[in-house]
């Protein structure tokens, strides 16, 4: 070899990491697993706008019929302002909630067990698949807010509230995307989780407020409402976007905690793949 | 915790009475096995011996009990982070990221592995060059044919400079020149940096050639243990009155051929799917 390789410090080899050590390490991967997606991404640039036609459907033909049969009422909103930032949720909903068969596809792929045999944290794999679900879900919301300005919905300007839509989305998605490798890590099997997955993604969608508001559902409906972290996101770009009335504390408290937890949940189902 | 002085001692991998069942399969049935420093180790068998979940246990995927494993003198149950330092570890599918270039592949494990920044470039492109990949290096790896995914694979392996290389099944599904290629390349890495090579393969004639000693696996344990001419030598002549090839050692030991696949379909799927990719 031209160049001698650099062995690795022995203090590295000599001691199981602290949790000091751990939590640097842990960040420090994340930042280059992240990185890899975004390389991912730009390499495959086509697949951001493919996966925009969707939500943009939604948004032209579902939401232009609806405002104007009046079926929904949203107070003084008008109903395709109030279903913008429902779409929004919706569109990250769908891309997230479909990375486990991604991990299952690198797990048959033996990249998972690549990745698992390097000193990497698992949760810094996992967080960077939540990170990669979240880069996505903007992408797509830039797209659907542009076609969502041109029907004419009005939406805000203010940059702090822009960045907390990303910030929402991005949480959102972290959910989501870790309960999809969660599911995977418990049923090991693609087919088993497309199933899972299109069985649950349906109802989290209907028993949320990104369709209709949740004074409109029936009781045991409300309770699954306030229990699906999607309404949290969704009244949460409500506010920012269209000024709606929303529990933005409550909201991003929602979202934070359970990202958080659906991690750790991932993370510790994730080894379960390559056994 | 083992002393540094014992770690130098130690041998690159032990296995002492492992035994992994998965429900009511056996897959490894007290296993035990001693990889010396250095040396290039082969794990034979069909599919199904026990060969992949061994190489499992060693590489810490799959959890093995306290003491029953240790990789240079550390436990594989207690001492994760420090045996996954030490590793590199191609499995047997082509693992490589298509959407990736070369590059960036062997950029993200010199990251992994915590590969100083100042030295990162350096090393990145010593691997490349080492398995002359510098050309294709800025290119899709989706662009590759099967054997440079796979010498890319062992540049992602080597940019750690691991003191473990662990091999599973690195030729399966390569013409005979890419085969070459990987096996010249293995070994002109093993003699310039004294590494360990513990590889498995059901190619004897491969094992016979490339490997130093080996370890005949069958229904989860060591038949037959020894370097090739030994193996071969204790058998005396081979079935059709010949030198004795490994093929006739395997057979001596287990009363079976090698062609018998026992392989779980999970194993078959991956071979085939490796094969797939290969195109």
């Amino acid at each position: 070899m031209s160049a001698p390789l650099a062995a690795p410090p022995a203090a590295w080899v000599d001691t199981e990491p602290g949790p000091v050590a751990l939590l640097r390490t842990a960040l420090s991967r994340i930042a280059t697993m992240c990185l890899v997606e975004l390389q991912k991404l730009r390499h495959d640039r086509t697949e951001l706008v493919t996966r925009a036609v969707q939500p943009a459907l939604w948004l032209i033909i579902f939401g232009q019929v609806f405002t104007n049969i009046h079926a929904i009422p949203t107070g003084n909103i008008p109903y395709l302002d109030f279903l913008a930032p429902g779409i929004l949720a919706q569109s990250a909903l769908f891309i997230a909630i479909f990375y486990g068969i991604q991990i299952i596809w690198e797990r048959d792929a033996g990249v998972l067990a690549k990745l698992l045999v390097t000193p990497t944290p698992r949760v810094a794999l996992v967080a960077a698949k939540a990170f990669a679900a979240g880069v996505r879900a903007v992408a797509q919301a830039v797209v659907v807010l542009l076609l969502a300005l041109v029907l004419g919905v009005s939406l805000t300007a203010n940059p702090l509230k822009l960045l907390g839509v990303v910030v929402a989305l991005m949480l959102g998605s972290a959910f989501f995307c870790c309960l999809s490798i969660t599911i995977a890590g418990l049923v090991l099997s693609r087919d088993r989780l497309m199933g899972i997955g299109q069985a649950i993604t349906m109802p989290l969608f209907f028993a949320s407020n990104a369709l209709y508001p949740v004074e409109l559902m029936p009781t045991w409906l409300q309770w699954v409402n306030h229990v699906n972290p999607l309404s949290y996101e969704v009244e949460a770009l409500r506010g920012l976007l269209i000024g709606a009335p929303a529990r933005l504390g409550l909201c991003f408290g929602v979202l934070v905690l359970a990202a958080a937890v659906m991690i750790t949940i991932a993370s510790s189902l994730l080894p379960r793949l390559t056994r | 915790m083992t002393s540094s002085s014992d770690s130098t001692a130690a041998p690159a991998v032990r296995c002492t009475g492992l035994r992994q069942a998965f429900g009511d399969t056996v897959a490894v049935d007290g296993l035990d096995l001693e990889v010396r420093r250095g040396e290039v180790f082969g794990l034979l068998g069909p599919n199904g011996a026990g060969k992949t979940t061994t190489i499992r246990s060693i590489t810490t995927l799959l959890p093995a009990p306290p003491g029953t494993v240790t990789v240079l003198g550390r436990d594989v149950a207690r001492q994760k982070t420090q045996v996954r330092r030490l590793i590199g570890y191609v499995p047997q599918q082509l693992s490589a990221d298509g959407t990736l270039t070369g590059r960036e592949n062997v950029m993200l494990f010199a990251r992994l592995f915590d590969v100083p920044r100042r030295a990162r470039k350096v090393q990145v492109e010593g691997v490349l060059e080492a398995m002359d990949l510098v050309e294709a290096a800025d290119r899709p790896v989706k662009t590759y044919s099967g054997g440079m995914v796979r010498r890319l694979e062992l540049a992602q392996a080597l940019v750690s400079a691991p003191q473990l290389l662990v091999l599973d099944e690195p030729t399966v599904g390569l013409d005979p020149v890419a085969r070459d290629g990987v096996w010249e390349r293995i070994t002109r890495t093993r003699a310039e940096t004294g590494m360990t090579v513990l590889v498995t393969t059901h190619a004897m004639q491969e094992a016979d050639e490339h490997c130093e000693r080996i370890a005949l696996m069958h229904r989860g344990r060591v038949r037959a243990l020894g370097t090739p001419e030994e193996l071969k030598g204790a058998i005396g002549a081979g079935r059709d009155g010949g030198a004795a090839t490994l093929d006739d050692v395997f057979r001596h030991h287990t009363g079976d051929t090698l062609d018998n696949d026992k392989g779980g379909i999970r194993d078959v799927r991956a071979a085939r799917r490796t094969a797939g990719r290969l195109g």
